[in-house]
């Protein structure tokens, strides 16, 4: 099981390729903050950028949060989306020790799910898929 | 979403146009039509300030910059102004096409769109904050949208009305020409955060998502592409020196045996730090130089990071033959602080330097003791410009050619219209700035034709002239950022077009342009200006290019032709 790394953030640009990506190819959808990936300047941007995603905890308070069931925990770490099956409550994002959940303003979550179709699209090579240990 | 500061209200309205406006450019002259005052002057309170996307912006790489348009204050009249940074795609993302800022607020104001938001936040101590400074108490104003948003200042410099004082978009990149942060003072505007959100969900279908794939290769790939991501603007120093059409020392020179210290190779071999990008751009351009200063003697020191390409290195390097790369990274740092344009800086300091060697002006003017390859001078003069120190420098911030009027020294002021970019590439690009509708090197690749054409065919220079100002008009008006214009050609565009819902525009591109194009000029003819008046400079026909001294009779023929096309063409 592989889990998304962001090991190269030194050189991130902040052009959010990493973000569409993941909207458009996971999400369906097209934006840099409605994804599993999104970017911030840590302090300004001449501070240089982080990435804010699932970092594939075993534990998953987001799944233990969830009433429905829409968040299985995935063997590897982190969890499975079943869109289907999420109502909407948000209560999965304060969850995540940090932070990493986005709800949109109908407050379905965007979450990574370690799938690495972003790891491509960056032109600096910030981000890997690598084997859980 | 149109403002007014004001009443300190906003509201949003829709306007009928998209098929025929467009975006960007085409869509700042509906709004200056529908809100803009033709017979009042630039700083009239209800005067608006507009920024534009485009139907595509967001959607596709490099579709990352925003039009800007407004009355200027350097020449009274419409124009408009281009910006990345994050502006484009939190204007995208907040929901919004455009922007729309009426009125003048009582005080000082930083305003807040977005994300639910329409806030006035009273910045009365913010007076007088330079860019940097302002950036960074606005950031942390904000708690939300964090790496999301925009955030677009003024300096000192806007504060006090300089005709070419600039908007900061995000730190390294600008509203820079024309004077928009002059527009933002006299409307007591010292910020505008603008908080993107994730906007309305788009469906990306497979056709789209191919697309945006295919295109996302060929930016990262292409060759054009490789030099922006590579050595970056800068790359062109070395090659227009070559040619003889850098600009050096106030425009006595067209070339210098200095060029290695300054070249694009040195700057990255030596300063360059680290490089970023535009939101929505993996091109990432920006190159950010890095020079450490001691302020004590005790081994203290802070760092600079300043963001340098061609025209900066152009304006405050060779135009006034600073040679050190340390000292123009300096330079252009203090020219960001104040918040000038820096390419309109060098050239008003470069004529200041000639004024005062040949007499016409003196150290009570200058106040220091400019010369030629001076850094240090030069630091303090850009703050005596951006301030307004005395009579000299209030005068010369209105534009170089208002001082040389005043004290002399028309002949070797390098206007065309504006203060001129850095390419003394031959007759087509005088005629072509000295005309155009931005006075600027970006209206049509005049400076480009330049190198590529050593015969002076006159037809086949203005037909140029005329198409390619079309052809960037749709490109700015979609808004794709020029450096992928090789990337999207009409084909490429069309499919764009098509895969995000816009079919009535990808099949009427060709007459789109053409038509943009004309209501963008009736605007500014609306405002007063009359093709043709700009006259150049005696220092542009001394110089000498690699085709050889500048040939008279055939530049002002170019330049009195282009100006009857125009105004044949595009007048009402």
């Amino acid at each position: 099981m592989k889990k998304l790394v962001a090991s190269r953030m030194e050189r991130c640009i902040g052009c959010h390729a990493c973000s569409m990506a993941c909207s458009m190819h996971v999400y369906r959808s097209l934006s840099w903050l409605s994804a599993g990936i999104r970017i911030r300047s840590t302090g300004g941007l001449s501070t240089g950028f982080e990435a804010s995603h699932c970092m594939a905890c075993m534990e998953a308070p987001c799944s233990s949060a969830c009433p429905t069931g829409a968040l299985e925990k995935r063997k590897g770490g982190g969890v499975r989306v079943k869109r289907d099956l999420c109502i909407g409550c948000g209560d999965c994002a304060p969850a995540c020790p940090i932070n990493a959940i986005y709800l949109d303003h109908d407050s379905r979550p965007y979450i990574c799910i370690h799938c690495g179709r972003c790891v491509d699209y960056c032109p600096h090579d910030c981000l890997e898929l690598v084997e859980v240990k | 979403m149109v403002v007014d500061l004001g009443l300190r209200k906003g509201h949003i309205q829709e306007f009928e146009g998209r098929d025929t406006h467009v975006g960007g450019t085409g869509l700042a002259s509906l709004l200056y039509d529908k809100f803009g005052l033709f017979h009042e002057p630039w700083d009239h309170p209800d005067q608006p300030f507009i920024l534009a996307t485009g139907p595509l912006t967001g959607l596709f790489p490099l579709m990352s910059k925003t039009v800007s348009a407004f009355r200027s204050p350097y020449h009274d009249q419409y124009t408009e102004s281009h910006a990345g940074g994050r502006s484009a795609l939190a204007i995208r993302y907040s929901g919004l096409d455009a922007i729309v800022i009426t009125g003048r607020a009582e005080r000082l104001t930083c305003v807040v769109i977005g994300q639910g938001r329409l806030e006035f936040k009273d910045a009365d101590y913010l007076r007088d904050f330079d860019v940097l400074k302002t950036g960074k108490i606005v950031r942390s104003m904000l708690s939300s949208s964090r790496g999301h948003r925009s955030i677009l200042r003024i300096g000192p410099a806007g504060e006090r009305l300089s005709s070419f004082a600039c908007v900061n978009a995000d730190t390294y990149r600008h509203f820079g020409r024309m004077g928009a942060g002059a527009v933002w003072g006299a409307k007591n505007l010292k910020a505008l955060a603008i908080l993107g959100g994730d906007g309305p969900l788009i469906h990306a279908s497979r056709e789209f998502r191919d697309l945006y794939r295919s295109i996302h290769d060929m930016v990262t790939t292409k060759e054009m592409l490789k030099k922006y991501h590579d050595l970056g603007t800068p790359a062109n120093l070395k090659k227009l020196n070559e040619l003889k059409s850098l600009p050096w020392r106030n425009l006595q020179q067209t070339s210098s045996p200095e060029i290695d210290s300054i070249s694009g190779e040195r700057f990255a071999e030596s300063y360059l730090l680290r490089n970023m990008a535009c939101a929505g751009c993996p091109v990432g351009c920006v190159h950010i130089g890095y020079v450490r200063e001691k302020f004590k003697q005790d081994h203290r020191y802070f760092f600079r990071q300043v963001a340098y390409d061609y025209e900066p290195i152009f304006a405050v390097g060779t135009m006034l033959e600073v040679t050190d790369p340390a000292d123009t990274l300096r330079i252009m740092d203090e020219v960001e602080k104040v918040g000038l344009d820096v390419m309109s800086t060098g050239v008003a300091l470069a004529w200041a330097t000639e004024a005062l060697e040949k007499g016409i002006i003196t150290l009570e003017e200058t106040m220091e003791p400019l010369s030629f390859g001076d850094g240090s001078a030069y630091i303090k003069a850009v703050w005596h410009l951006g301030l307004g120190a005395n009579r000299f420098y209030s005068l010369l911030a209105k534009g170089t050619m208002a001082a040389a009027k005043e004290y002399g020294g028309e002949d070797f002021a390098c206007v065309l219209g504006q203060e001129m970019a850095g390419y003394a590439t031959g007759e087509v690009f005088f005629a072509s700035q000295s005309n155009s509708f931005r006075h600027s090197h970006l209206d049509a690749g005049a400076y480009s034709y330049d190198q590529k054409h050593a015969e002076r065919d006159l037809q086949a220079a203005l037909d140029f002239l005329i198409q390619d100002e079309c052809k960037r008009t749709l490109l700015n008006s979609m808004v794709v950022c020029l450096f992928a214009r090789a990337v999207y050609t009409d084909e490429v565009l069309a499919d764009c077009l098509d895969a995000a819902g816009f079919q009535e525009i990808s099949r009427s591109m060709d007459s789109l342009g053409k038509d943009i194009t004309g209501y963008r000029w009736q605007t500014r003819f609306r405002t007063g200006y009359e093709p043709g008046t700009v006259k150049i400079p005696r220092r542009f026909l001394e110089i000498e290019t690699w085709k050889g001294k500048i040939d008279e009779p055939f530049l002002e023929r170019l330049r009195s032709a282009y100006a009857n096309r125009l105004k044949e063409l595009y007048s009402e």
